[in-house]
């Protein structure tokens, strides 16, 4: 039947995120400052030219100087330096933080979509009470049971994010679950988990990255809120969000600049990663219908 | 494969859905003899959907039987094995076929997929059993390796067709399955389903309101009201000679050429014999 | 290549009777789809009377609705639309401002669901009585008399109270049907409507076309009906035109479609479609499938890859819309194959 405005007839080519037309000067941007913060979060230490943990009292606030691109923070160390090797910790917390929150999230969402009625109803109700925990809370709990650092805090925000993610993947599981195609198949004879795992799960995938690139920039803050807490990385080891808690004083004393930095990097990266997600998702929905 | 002349492959006796206060299906008896084909046919809220479903075991009925093949199937199967065995011998084509496949599977995948499930042929011989199907409805190998967004209505409906035809039912339901095609598309599939049926004696189920595309494919058919059963027998003849006033109305609210709309109470309206 | 306006005009009887009330002559339509300009509507002309019903038949990618949308000024903002539509002797596609709030109160389209043209948070009341209210400057009361009148027509009885509610306590066909009412409150003088019974049960189809038939004869309007369906059109339409690939192909009296076609496609749709009087050992489908103006040949007859009787005059170049006894035709061979066409069984 004809429906008015033709819907494409042609297959709509899946364009590699490579292609300059395809992503525009804001994607490579974004994709440039990704790369470089993935490649300092693997490389980070044999990059640095100093030691990012050495203080040097007698340093401490000089602007930029000789080999010293960022100047030197409170103690006296390197900015660039901690950055560059803090990075691991800033990129690994969120992207431990993602991955658990959205494998766990989308499982429970497809399992509560697929047997709808009382599985549906408990999986729900106890994701409503999760809800009732805000992160930072739940992280004060975990470093009392697990004691400070980054595991505790990654932990806490993974239980955190979960109910979020499986509520927004929940209403999509639905829709894919009541497609005639996944009918047809349950008339087959195949099982609920082969139905799930290849069916729905890859027909979700677009809104299951989507969520993981946008959640990839909330764990970044938030983590970098619990280390500014003193919840999550302890110093003195490097990181980001500990960066700016340390460096804050620096503001008012008129050093701005390694706190400044370091929160320049965050937005930067999460800014990043959300166009990033956007052009995924489009692209990855594009290619699907 | 069912061979004509034996008992009925499908019966269903005296079925019944509630959904809550809303009874759809009320008391509904119809038996499909082997290789040949029955209509069940009604408008929206009529139950033949559900009674689809209640057939193929998507839905559950309140209270009555069904046998296929010989087997009790009144209840949806319990596991996945028992599924497999159903789906041996009653399968489906949806109406949609925007949505009947799944976007990211092409027809080769699809129907190997379904193949993978009741048989343990090795790979070579999925291939050559998916390149007969494939052509059974009509489809290139080009068609076969595109996605369905390349395909048209028509095209997917064939795909949708060779993935039932894939397990080897004996009994095939068509749940309007050429009502959201166009009618140069719908003519081929049509031409298509009468070709399939004379090579693998699959028996049919027809569900429509498309009161020629009924009289085209079936020989028997019977008529649901608001989930009661109205009117049943040979198609022909509940289409020449309809005795029940829906049946009647139903009949003359169907365009051809000629035909005029009037409104009911109005003479013309099929409070007669519906025949122009 | 004659007036294509003049040449759409025939067809008619009475032809050289009254102005035309609509005209659209060489309406040709590009739009961006996938990052291309592409063709959806070619040299598309036709003309309706005042108090005509001219059906627009054709499959998917014809061109059917998007002919509408041209009409109604609906379409995408960055398509590019050369050729001409007329109405009342004004250039449609140069209103503005009042004077297009004034063309939309004369034309009325009716869509095929009218559950995605209506606000769901919104009264039937308030969205019938809306534009008179606000484009008429008919005060609350009356407009709500006349939306209870109109109802009446439609076979609602208990309008005001169904003023009250909101669409989806109704069904389908009512909404429909509610639906025409709320068009025809503005009086206007042209009906578009856009497959309107394509979603509902044939017998809801059957009850709201007699009314839609009923009421355009009462109030004399002229309507242009959308449809997929050869038989329903010509239920009701004095002439139809038939679309393929984005083009007219075929303009003739309703009741000659099926015994006397110009057209090897619309004798081919006639003859596709099963007959409900009897079985036919294998329907005459046409192989291939239907395209849109962008997918067909442009530089031949779109319609001829398909067609049976297509020759070389006819892949040498596009047929143009010529006079053929009372009626139109864009097949190159039409005279020669003058009453071969017609008469398919059943028909």
């Amino acid at each position: 039947m004809s429906t008015g405005i033709p819907t494409a007839i042609e297959a709509p080519r899946f364009r590699a995120l490579t292609s300059v037309r395809a992503t525009g000067i804001v994607g490579i941007a974004s994709g440039i400052i990704l790369a470089a913060a993935t490649f300092a979060a693997i490389f980070g230490p044999l990059l640095a030219p100093y030691d990012p943990e050495l203080p040097n009292l007698s340093l401490a606030w000089i602007g930029p100087t000789g080999g010293h691109l960022l100047g030197f923070d409170v103690q006296g160390r390197d900015v660039l330096s901690r950055l560059l090797v803090g990075a691991q910790t800033s990129m690994l917390g969120p992207l431990v933080v993602v991955i658990v929150s959205v494998v766990t999230g989308s499982l429970l969402a497809v399992v509560a979509a697929w047997r709808r009625g009382a599985a549906d109803a408990a999986i729900s109700s106890g994701l409503d009470i999760l809800f009732a925990f805000p992160g930072i809370l739940l992280a004060v709990l975990a470093t009392a049971v697990f004691g400070a650092g980054l595991p505790a805090a990654a932990i806490a925000l993974s239980l955190a994010y979960m109910p979020y993610v499986a509520r927004v993947l929940r209403g999509a599981a639905y829709r894919e679950r009541s497609q005639p195609y996944v009918a047809a198949l349950e008339v087959q004879g195949a099982s609920a988990t082969s139905i799930c795992l290849r069916h729905l799960i890859p027909n979700m995938l677009p809104l299951i990255v989507a969520q993981a690139t946008i959640l990839f920039g909330y764990a970044m803050v938030d983590l970098a809120a619990i280390s500014f807490l003193g919840l999550g990385v302890q110093p003195p080891r490097p990181d980001w969000g500990v960066m700016i808690s340390e460096n804050q004083t620096g503001i008012v004393q008129g050093y701005p600049l390694p706190a400044l930095s370091a929160g320049v990097c965050i937005v930067a990266v999460v800014i990043a990663v959300n166009v990033l997600g956007e052009r995924l998702f489009e692209q990855a929905e594009a290619g699907r219908r | 494969m069912a061979e004509p002349g034996k008992a009925p492959v499908l019966q269903a006796a005296g079925l019944r859905k509630e959904f809550g206060e809303l009874i759809a299906v009320d008391d509904v008896s119809f038996d499909l003899p082997s290789g040949r084909s029955l209509a069940i046919v009604g408008e929206s809220g009529s139950g033949k959907t559900t009674i689809a479903r209640m057939i193929v075991g998507l839905e559950r009925p309140t209270s009555g039987t069904i046998t296929a093949c010989g087997h009790d199937r009144s209840q949806p199967a319990h596991s996945t094995r028992d599924r497999r065995q159903r789906g041996r011998e009653v399968q489906i084509v949806f109406q949609d076929p925007y949505t009947s496949l799944d976007p990211r599977q092409n027809a080769e995948a699809t129907i190997d997929e379904v193949l993978k499930l009741h048989h343990g042929w090795p790979a070579d011989r999925r291939r050559a059993r998916t390149a007969e199907l494939i052509d059974l409805v009509g489809l290139d190998t080009r068609q076969s390796r595109a996605l369905p967004r390349s395909l048209s209505g028509g095209q997917r409906q064939r795909i949708a067709i060779a993935r039932a035809l894939a397990a080897q039912p004996d009994i095939l339901i068509l749940d309007e399955s050429v009502a959201a095609l166009d009618v140069s598309i719908q003519a081929q599939v049509l031409n298509l389903l009468a070709d399939i049926r004379d090579q693998t004696h699959v028996s049919y189920i027809l569900i429509s309101h498309d009161l020629a595309v009924v009289r085209q494919l079936t020989d028997e058919a019977i008529v649901l009201h608001r989930g009661k059963v109205v009117e049943r027998g040979p198609t022909a003849q509940v289409l020449d000679d309809p005795q029940h006033p829906y049946t009647q109305r139903l009949r003359a609210s169907v365009p051809r050429p000629g035909w005029k709309p009037r409104r009911r109470g109005q003479p013309g309206t099929g409070e007669e014999n519906g025949v122009p | 290549m004659s007036d294509p306006a003049a040449v759409a005009a025939l067809g008619s009887p009475g032809a050289a009777a009254s102005a035309p009330l609509l005209e659209v002559a060489g309406l040709s339509v590009l739009l961006e789809i996938n990052g291309a300009k592409r063709p959806v509507l070619r040299d598309v002309s036709l003309t309706v009377r005042p108090g005509e019903a001219v059906g627009l038949v054709g499959e998917s990618g014809s061109g059917k609705s998007m002919t509408a949308r041209a009409i109604d000024r609906l379409l995408p903002r960055r398509a590019e639309v050369t050729g001409s539509i007329r109405f009342g002797g004004e250039d449609v596609n140069q209103l503005t401002g009042a004077g297009l709030r004034r063309y939309r109160n004369k034309v009325a389209m009716i869509f095929q669901d009218p559950r995605a043209h209506t606000n769901p948070v919104r009264r039937i009341g308030d969205f019938m009585t809306e534009a008179l209210q606000a484009n008429l400057a008919v005060s609350a009361p009356e407009a709500r008399r006349r939306a209870v009148d109109m109802l009446a027509q439609v076979g609602i009885d208990d309008g005001a109270k169904r003023l009250g509610q909101y669409p989806h306590q109704m069904s389908g066909g009512m909404l429909q049907r509610v639906m025409i009412a709320a068009a025809l409150l503005t009086k206007p003088r042209l009906l578009l409507a856009d497959e309107p019974t394509t979603a509902l049960d044939v017998t809801t189809q059957a009850e709201v076309m007699a009314i839609l038939d009923g009421l355009r004869r009462e109030f004399g309007l002229a309507m242009l009906f959308i449809t997929h369906d050869l038989d329903l059109a010509a239920a009701i339409c004095d002439r139809t035109a038939v679309m393929y690939a984005g083009q007219i192909v075929e303009i003739r009296a309703s009741a000659l479609l099926h015994d006397d076609p110009l057209h090897p496609y619309t004798a081919a749709l006639a003859a596709a479609r099963p007959d409900i009087e009897q079985t036919a050992h294998r329907l005459r489908a046409i192989p291939g499938r239907p395209l849109s103006a962008f997918e067909a040949p442009s530089q031949e007859c779109a319609f001829a890859p398909r067609c049976p009787y297509a020759t070389d005059i006819c892949r040498a170049e596009v047929p143009a819309l010529a006079r053929l006894d009372s009626g139109v035709s864009r097949c190159a061979r039409a005279h020669e194959l003058r009453g071969q066409l017609g008469g398919a069984p059943g028909g």
